[in-house]
């Protein structure tokens, strides 16, 4: 008896309470989000292979890596691929908002339309860019050919600066839609009020961006582009589709390469060091989106 | 093929060879017992079909295998691709599928996860001739005990439109590589040309450049698993792709596997190498045009380099046991039954040549002379040299063929990203890495 009312007392304690309902989503994060990035961190120290446990080997995989070519390469080719793609998404996605948020003609429509790239399975859509890339079947190659403005294909993914101009034109599509309708739920909870009293001041339409709309979004921009580039920097299945890193190894992500290296390779803790390699990289995005573009003097428009 | 079909099968568990006419002489000594545990069952994992005849005919097999010995058999398809990584997870946390078909020398990687199966392997190798010398870099790297079950090939030839290279002035395919040149010039002079894939192509692209580079001499390590490439014999295997590379149709280097087919078939190259798929779809296809192809289509074994005899390099298919199977003796009885000639005859046949079986008894299979054009795919385990040649396999040389080190070199030097001087040095550098340890 004694002890059921230990345990109901236990339970009337708020703190104890609190703690138990915190418990699942504790555990949820303990077993699927800390135990494998805790453990890909660690296998980063060792030198274990597929089938074979590792021995610690410190930092020996990431002074391979470091003198790697390869994996120096797919560190520019993926801070290139990040900040075009990333900085295109963000140009176009804000452009898309603004115009969605008009008052159009069949507006809903339009705005499921512009959801359509984001909602396609990548590897499909991937394989959809596939033959617009083809060195042989391109449907771009061939309607330049048909109209004579071109003499022969263009070799989109064969060439290496055409290769990653192509695959970050593929991210681009893909990716512009999810920072587009983030984006526009920003713009609307944006009071109109706002935009009246500017007009009544005589703002012009450029005055009423800059000191109106971009301010008021900026929380909403600095959150979608944080993911949008952790999205962008860890993109793995658009270039496993295309192009498997090459040609020349000029489209190697980290995270193709990390793939290749641990799964194909079977060099398991090379290959986590690499992708542990990353995270610095993410953090550093994430840092600089919430210290940076979070600062609530800069949004309400004022100077630091 | 109906004579096969109605042969009787064996008996359940029977301790005795095939009884009834044999295609080819057997060793009277072939011994074979045993029983599957009771109430077994199994899941296979395998390589999707590359024809669809190969997964029918496997499939009635194992309904057969199921029917006899009353085995519940669940088999389950991956791309071939992603068969590699799926059989590393299975022997990295010890549970999965019961028998993997998977490819290259994944065996290798972890020899002590997988089920010894030298009886089995002695027994089959008795009875149908022997497995091909190539076979054991692949599946008993120690030379006494096979971890695995050699199934056999996906053989690569050269696949060719018989009109266009008689219009470029050759009624038979070249035999060496100086021939190859030869015609590969005269191709793209006449407007035809052929098509090689430089990407990251895991297979069209190294079963080409690796058996150039072995014909030229050139080979990655030496048989102690030193770096051996940067050698005069790579630097002209480097230099005659150089000259080769202006004659292909433009875009090799981002080819994947897929690629030469659609190119092939679309009459945009006259040239190229590939399995016998290509050949196999245009006869088949419900385009008049491109079925007519078919009778245009020829195949030819890889050119012989310098060195003088075939260096070819194909994708080889093993069969693995893993040790965390409840059901070993099952496991080997199934493969043991899919390896007999009942099951084995038809299932060649079903896969129209995709497959060159790992024994030696069946080069004399009719599928090899059914239709000439299906012959020189008989050789193709014949010819072939191991991944890695002349090392030993393991994670050094899976790893450099996982990170496309020799087709990497080759497409530099080819497209003349780096002199064929500066692409070998950085190949025999990368190389170096994965045999360090």
């Amino acid at each position: 008896m004694s002890n059921r009312t230990g345990l109901a007392r236990a339970l009337d304690n708020r703190n104890v309470l609190g703690l138990l309902f915190l418990l699942p989503a504790a555990v949820l994060l303990l077993l699927f989000l800390t135990y494998p990035l805790g453990l890909g961190t660690y296998l980063g120290f060792t030198d274990a292979k597929i089938g074979r446990p590792g021995e610690w080997v410190g930092l020996e995989n990431y002074e391979f890596l470091f003198g790697d070519s390869v994996a120096r390469l797919s560190l520019f080719n993926t801070l290139f691929y990040t900040v075009v793609a990333s900085v295109l998404k963000f140009v176009l996605g804000l452009w898309l908002a603004l115009l969605l948020n008009k008052h159009l003609p069949f507006k809903a429509m339009l705005r499921a339309i512009v959801l359509l790239p984001y909602i396609v399975p990548t590897a499909l859509s991937a394989i959809a860019f596939w033959w617009i890339f083809d060195s042989q079947f391109s449907i771009i190659s061939w309607t330049l050919m048909k109209l004579g403005l071109i003499d022969r294909y263009i070799d989109f993914l064969g060439d290496p600066w055409n290769a990653r101009l192509s695959t970050i034109a593929a991210n681009v599509w893909r990716g512009v839609p999810f920072v587009a309708i983030c984006l526009l739920a920003g713009l609307q909870t944006i009071s109109p009020s706002f935009y009246e009293a500017a007009s009544l001041d005589g703002a012009s339409p450029w005055q009423q961006f800059r000191y109106v709309t971009l301010p008021l979004l900026t929380p909403i921009i600095a959150v979608v582009m944080t993911f949008s580039v952790l999205f962008t920097f860890t993109d793995f299945q658009l270039i496993y589709v295309l192009t498997r890193g090459g040609p020349l190894n000029a489209t190697h992500l980290m995270a193709t390469l990390s793939f290749q290296r641990a799964i194909s390779g079977g060099a398991l803790g090379e290959g986590a060091a690499l992708a542990t390699a990353m995270v610095p990289f993410l953090l550093a995005a994430i840092l600089f989106s919430y210290f940076g573009l979070q600062r609530r003097a800069w949004q309400q428009g004022g100077r630091d | 093929m109906s004579n096969f079909k109605r042969r009787d099968v064996l008996k359940a568990g029977a301790a005795t060879a095939a009884v009834g006419p044999m295609i080819w002489v057997k060793d009277a000594s072939a011994q074979w017992s045993n029983q599957p545990e009771k109430g077994a069952k199994l899941r296979v994992l395998r390589w999707s079909q590359f024809v669809q005849g190969d997964i029918d005919q496997y499939l009635a097999n194992v309904k057969k295998f199921q029917d006899k010995y009353d085995v519940e058999v669940r088999v389950d398809r991956e791309l071939w691709n992603d068969v590699t990584p799926k059989a590393a997870v299975a022997a990295n946390t010890g549970a999965g599928p019961d028998i993997i078909l998977s490819t290259n020398d994944d065996a290798n990687l972890y020899p002590e996860k997988l089920v010894d199966v030298t009886d089995l392997c002695t027994y089959l190798g008795k009875k149908y001739g022997g497995f091909y010398p190539v076979c054991d870099p692949y599946l008993r790297p120690d030379g006494k005990k096979w971890i695995g079950v050699p199934l056999g090939v996906a053989g690569v030839c050269m696949v060719y439109r018989i009109s266009h290279i008689k219009a470029a002035g050759f009624d038979t395919f070249p035999r060496d590589t100086d021939g190859f040149m030869k015609l590969c010039k005269a191709l793209k002079d006449k407007g035809t040309p052929p098509g090689f894939a430089l990407g990251h192509a895991t297979g069209d692209a190294n079963t080409w450049v690796q058996p150039l580079m072995w014909g030229f001499g050139g080979k990655v390590v030496d048989t102690s698993n030193k770096v051996v490439l940067d050698s005069p014999e790579t630097l002209r295997a480097l230099e005659f792709v150089k000259e080769l590379y202006p004659t292909f149709v433009p875009g090799t280097l981002s080819w994947l596997d897929p690629n030469n087919n659609k190119a092939f078939l679309d009459g945009q190259i006259s040239l190229t190498n590939n399995g016998i798929s290509i050949y196999y779809a245009a006869k088949t296809s419900k385009d008049p045009k491109i079925a007519e192809m078919a009778a245009d289509i020829n195949h030819a074994n890889m050119p012989i380099g310098p060195i003088g005899k075939p260096s070819e390099f194909q994708l080889f298919f093993n069969q693995m046991i893993f040790k965390y199977t409840k059901y070993p003796k099952a496991a080997k009885e199934f493969l043991r039954f899919m390896m007999e000639e009942e099951q084995m005859n038809p299932w060649v046949q079903a896969a129209i040549g995709y497959v060159t079986p790992a024994l030696t008894a069946y080069e004399k299979h009719p599928i090899w002379t059914s239709d000439p054009k299906h012959t020189p795919y008989r050789d193709s385990m014949r010819n072939m040299w191991p991944s890695g040649y002349s090392g030993k396999m393991g994670y050094a040389s899976a790893g450099t063929l996982a990170d496309f080190v020799v087709v990497d070199m080759f497409a530099e030097a080819a497209s003349g990203q780096r002199s064929p001087k500066e692409a070998l040095e950085r190949g025999q550098k990368r190389a170096e890495r994965y045999y360090k340890v």
